[in-house]
């Protein structure tokens, strides 16, 4: 957050402030704070197969947190979630670290960067179908391999399958690293890197000790991003596991479909405590507030 | 720094990732004009128009035709209200105002929670109020909670490098605020305002994860493209990925045209 400068104001300057910044309240209270409290209450409501009925009953918590499924749904989930968050921290931290440090004008740093950004504003759901070409059992890439010589059968974990699903995510989520760690890395200050240098150390212990610790908040951030994502994605696992693996975000998905509304609540409710927790815990590891 | 070596294979490793980014757009393009008996792979089948014609049969996909003209029109509904109030928001932030750390952190909440809460939390809401979901109502709002973080922090990162002392000196010579404004602090962060634009109708254009619970009976098109591939097993899909990534290419490009423009602009007014 910009911090308010030193500067005097009048005092109806505040009111003016605060009527500013009433649509955006407003609207986040109408479809974020409203409806997360309406999944709270409608998770401890009852349901038969035709409605939704209103009363107080943990029975949805204790279906969610008592069935098996749903811990080994959990742990199919973190384990996607950390293999994307370590593939897109190393992808995305040497990105920036190319834009930031080796490449010299400030015209291509633009250029590269927005070339990295642009496919971000494209829709997500054509990027994943775009793969099938590439990864299918008669794909490019299988027939290359067959044509090098390199395979005698068709490759079959390449699509539909777990394989193909870490691989769309970090072909989507790459760009939330790149971002916010590119930023922390322009603002260090270059004579630092150039006394490290000065002083004997050889760019990988630059890169340790003066870059690493300098970008910290950035790699939070982008952490944030990319954990906050995985975690809540039901689409990318669909489309790219081809059924055959599972995600929380899926189950909830899955149970709305089958019109069980409380339960996919208690399911919501249970992912965002985790997924809050997960978040609480990169802040206070990196200790963002202090950074910011 | 590395030294050359290190250069010449970073440089290698960023075309690499350059084409893992963008070749599987291009694969899919390509074969957008499959012929006829062409599949959904290579070999190309002969070259034709046939997919793209076939888009525009309405028995061969839902309602394309439809699903297109809401998107465009949500997406410019999202890109009005996304600027408007990101950058009243912005000018707020600027001032030490009661409830300013509650609103910060509600609006990084907004990025942060996962999209399917949002969508269920809104569709519920709608559902127990008794109002109809709708693509201009609902999901209108749903994805508004996606754009606005993103329009606030390009407002923090636009008015950190703005000069106070420019509107000071407007204020000085007697400008209402509204003048300071109209005249003084908007030409200065147009090409911000024009980034703004330009992610929210293309965050909206796209969005599929809040909207999928919230828009109601009528489709928008990532919508719409999602039904397709549980059912669709021709090359009209990638007719169809092809036309709506142009779509987004040519906004992305009139949209950072905007940028440089007014930033060239402002360069030479100076």
């Amino acid at each position: 957050m910009p911090r308010p400068r030193g500067t005097r104001f009048r005092g109806y300057d505040k009111w003016w402030a605060v009527l500013q910044a009433t649509p955006l309240a407003a609207i986040l209270a109408v479809f974020l704070l409203v409806p997360i409290a309406t999944l709270i209450v409608v998770s401890f409501f009852d349901y038969d197969s035709v409605q939704i009925i209103p009363g107080f009953v943990l029975t949805n918590y204790r279906d969610v947190l008592g069935a098996a499924t749903t811990w080994w749904t959990y742990l199919e989930t973190l384990k996607f979630t950390v293999i994307v968050w370590a593939v897109t921290l190393l992808t995305g931290f040497w990105l920036a670290y190319f834009l930031a440090f080796v490449v010299q004008s400030r015209t291509w740093q633009t250029t590269w960067f927005l070339v990295c950004t642009v496919p971000f504003l494209t829709s997500n759901i054509i990027r994943m179908i775009s793969w099938v070409p590439f990864l299918g059992r008669n794909g490019l890439l299988n027939g290359t391999l067959l044509r090098l010589g390199l395979i005698r059968a068709p490759l079959e974990f390449l699509l539909f399958s777990d394989f193909a699903v870490v691989l769309t995510f970090v072909h989507l989520y790459t760009l939330f690293m790149v971002a916010p760690i590119f930023n922390s890395m322009v603002r260090i200050d270059r004579r630092l890197i150039e006394a490290a240098t000065d002083a004997g150390a050889r760019p990988w212990r630059v890169v340790l000790e003066v870059i690493i610790p300098l970008a910290k908040p950035g790699i939070a951030i982008g952490s944030i991003f990319v954990v906050t994502l995985v975690m809540g994605d039901f689409i990318t696992v669909r489309l790219m596991s081809g059924g055959q693996s599972a995600s929380v975000g899926l189950m909830i998905s899955n149970e709305v479909a089958l019109l069980q509304y409380p339960a996919a609540a208690a399911n919501a409710v249970v992912l965002l405590a985790v997924v809050l927790m997960m978040v609480g815990a990169i802040v206070r590891l990196i200790d963002l507030r202090k950074e910011l | 720094m590395p030294g050359r070596i290190g250069r010449s294979i970073m440089i290698g490793c960023f075309a690499l990732f350059v084409l893992f980014l963008y070749g599987p757009t291009l694969t899919i393009m390509i074969l957008s004009f499959q012929g006829p008996d062409g599949g959904l792979t290579f070999p190309m089948n002969g070259a034709s128009l046939h997919w793209f014609a076939n888009l525009f049969e309405r028995q061969a996909v839902g309602d394309f035709g439809g699903s297109i003209r809401r998107s465009v029109l949500l997406g410019l509904m999202v890109m009005a209200t996304t600027v408007v109030v990101s950058v009243l928001a912005g000018l707020a932030f600027r001032r030490r105002f009661r409830g300013a750390g509650v609103l910060f952190t509600l609006t990084v909440a907004s990025l942060i929670v996962p999209s399917i809460l949002v969508g269920l939390g809104i569709g519920l809401l709608f559902n127990l109020a008794g109002w109809d979901p709708a693509w201009y109502g609902s999901a209108f709002g749903a994805q508004l909670t996606w754009t606005l973080p993103f329009g606030l922090l390009i407002m923090f990162a636009v008015l950190n490098r703005f000069d106070r002392r420019w509107e000071e000196a407007a204020r000085d010579l007697g400008a209402s605020p509204w003048q300071t404004f109209r005249s003084v602090v908007l030409p200065i962060i147009a090409p911000g305002v024009a980034g703004i634009a330009l992610f929210g109708f293309t965050l909206s254009y796209d969005e599929f994860a809040r909207t999928l619970l919230t828009a109601g009976s009528d489709n928008t098109l990532p919508l719409e493209i999602f039904g397709m591939t549980t059912n669709i097993t021709t090359p009209v899909l990638y007719a169809l990925g092809t036309l709506t990534t142009l779509l987004s290419a040519m906004v992305i490009g009139a949209g950072l045209f905007g940028v440089l423009l007014l930033r060239r602009r402002r360069a030479i007014r100076r």
